[in-house]
């Protein structure tokens, strides 16, 4: 009996001491993301919203050919963005994990550091990169490795690949690396002692047990690079916007705002949507090993 | 022969890790070289050594009202997310209750939501309840995005506490308040401390929140983006960045070195992630 009431006592303080947090998470977030679904069934009207619940924008966004392409661009553009990301992260955490020895949390710190230099600027100054007169043209014109400047770097998909693939390097080094150094050393050499090569190794024993960070470092990337709207529109061009900057104009310049709303949640089910696919798909490669 | 064959990869993967940090480094070294550039144009080949733009910075006005702004939203944002981040990571270590995985879920959330879905979600209530867009309204975004980092760097902290210091305490007649002054908070205090530099960066910087959420008082990312459009102001932007590069890199070398203190002091060893993941 005391003992159930010493746990209830200790229920109820974890949940006072929780509460103010909870609370700000459920007024601040919860009730806004209920109020943009509710708001994406309504209508525009001119400058006053009619309330009558209505598929209309839905109907829209899943129609209208321009939100389709910018909606499938967004999820093309996010996904390889992701598997470049990720793929270029990989070694690097490998290396670290593996072969790394002193000053690991130098290197760590290191590869944090120009994340938290001022994004726009930093996707800016890719512009300064890839532009016409840019740094990289400047530079293989000057090695005379060719003899016009590059343009099919700047104000396309590639240089918002590029740009946001630099943009989350860290997120994506960071779960890896947090996964290769959980790997217990001695399953490797246990893999070697049976005969496994070291390319074997790493593709039966390294890889699967570092599935849980690649499958956490392709969230953390793909989910919030769907929603970027700052890159495609600095180094984008017209091939390069993304359905956020559609979001955003509808809610400023075009003042249709329950069709961006209706946008919003479209592009967060379809973005969920593939997490999910990809979270299951990397449960299953990752639990073979098991 | 294999022996030789692995150091050759260990070779070949180390020249690829300089390489790879030096793509993460190239636009961040390029900010000072045109801070510092007598010339117009942000290219290549530089001019000569400059100090003009940092005095044109000086000289703006509109500029300091931004950065006035950008201060004050990071300071309440900074203690906002702290406060709800011990209050929620404590919760989290110390208790066991029910829904505490999907409420903890929940409120860290926001760390995985695309910025501009926070952003619309707090917009869309505040346009139908009519109420007016501030620096109130930024803060109220950038807290709720804030508040999972502080929880992440504060949960490492509170998880290792040692509940037996706080049972002697309360043993020897300190009350709740008084354990919690004089015993739980000096304890980890290196890590409050470093929470508040790590969310007051974030918002520091922060932009897409801030830009769909500010009404006539901007801050300084939006700001920023207002005068990516002129190119004439782009020296002065440069400079802008590097004043902005210097100060990041010093908040986050205290952080981290409070952090390491607070693991320190509960004798415990830092995580070299930051407890971010």
């Amino acid at each position: 009996m005391r003992m159930r009431l010493g746990l209830d006592r200790e229920a109820r303080r974890g949940l006072l001491l929780l509460s103010p947090t909870a609370g700000y998470a459920l007024l601040m977030l919860a009730a806004p993301l209920v109020m943009v679904v509710t708001f994406s069934f309504w209508t525009q009207d001119y400058l006053d919203i009619d309330t009558t619940l209505t598929l209309n924008n839905y109907r829209e966004a899943w129609s209208e050919p321009i939100y389709r392409v910018l909606m499938f661009r967004s999820l093309r553009i996010s996904l390889i963005v992701t598997l470049a990301t990720v793929l270029l992260a990989f070694p690097v955490a490998y290396f670290l994990s593996f072969h790394v020895t002193q000053r690991k949390a130098l290197w760590l710190f290191l590869i944090t550091v120009p994340f938290w230099t001022s994004y726009l600027i930093r996707v800016f100054l890719w512009k300064v990169i890839l532009g016409f007169n840019g740094v990289l043209n400047t530079a293989l014109l000057e090695v005379g490795f060719i003899e016009k400047p590059l343009t099919f770097i700047l104000y396309n998909a590639n240089a918002v690949v590029l740009t946001l693939a630099h943009a989350w390097a860290p997120f994506a080094i960071l779960p890896i690396f947090v996964a290769l150094e959980k790997i217990d050393r001695s399953l490797l050499e246990a893999a070697e002692d049976l005969g496994d090569g070291p390319l074997r190794r790493f593709v039966r024993v390294t890889l699967p047990l570092a599935m849980p960070g690649v499958i956490a470092a392709t969230l953390i990337v793909l989910i919030p690079t769907v929603g970027d709207f700052i890159t495609p529109r600095l180094v984008g061009g017209t091939e390069g916007l993304m359905i956020a900057n559609m979001i955003q104009v509808q809610f400023g310049k075009a003042n249709n705002a329950p069709l961006g709303a209706a946008l919003a949640v479209s592009s967060m089910v379809i973005v969920a949507a593939v997490s999910l696919v990809i979270y299951l798909a990397g449960k299953k490669l990752g639990g073979k090993v098991e | 022969m294999r022996g030789s064959g692995r150091r050759g990869a260990a070779k070949w993967l180390s020249v690829y890790a300089v390489t790879y940090m030096v793509f993460l480094y190239a636009p961040v070294i390029l900010l000072p070289l045109f801070a510092f550039n007598d010339a117009t144009v942000v290219a290549f080949p530089l001019s000569h050594f400059t100090t003009k733009w940092f005095v044109v910075l000086w000289q703006t006005e509109a500029l300091h009202g931004a950065v006035r702004n950008s201060l004050m939203v990071a300071l309440s944002t900074a203690v906002f997310s702290t406060v709800l981040g011990a209050s929620a990571a404590r919760a989290a270590a110390r208790y066991r209750f029910p829904g505490k995985a999907p409420v903890m879920g929940f409120i860290m959330l926001p760390l995985v939501l695309p910025e501009i879905i926070v952003a619309v979600a707090l917009l869309v209530p505040i346009m139908q309840m009519g109420l007016s867009l501030s620096l109130w309204t930024v803060i109220a975004g950038h807290v709720l995005i804030c508040t999972p980092f502080s929880i992440a760097i504060l949960s490492s902290a509170f998880q290792g506490f040692d509940t037996s210091l706080e049972e002697a305490s309360l043993d020897l007649g300190e009350t709740r308040l008084g354990t919690f002054r004089r015993v739980i908070l000096p304890l980890v205090m290196p890590g409050i401390v470093s929470s508040l530099l790590i969310c007051f960066t974030i918002s520091l910087d922060e932009f897409i929140i801030a830009f769909f959420l500010t009404g006539t008082d901007v801050t300084l990312p939006v700001y920023i983006w207002s005068q990516l459009r002129f190119p004439t102001k782009l020296p002065s932007i440069m400079a802008l960045g590097t004043i902005l590069l210097a100060l990041s890199v010093v908040l986050l070398v205290l952080a981290e070195w409070f952090r390491r203190r607070a693991a320190r002091r509960q004798g415990i060893e830092a995580s070299v992630t930051g407890g971010l993941v």
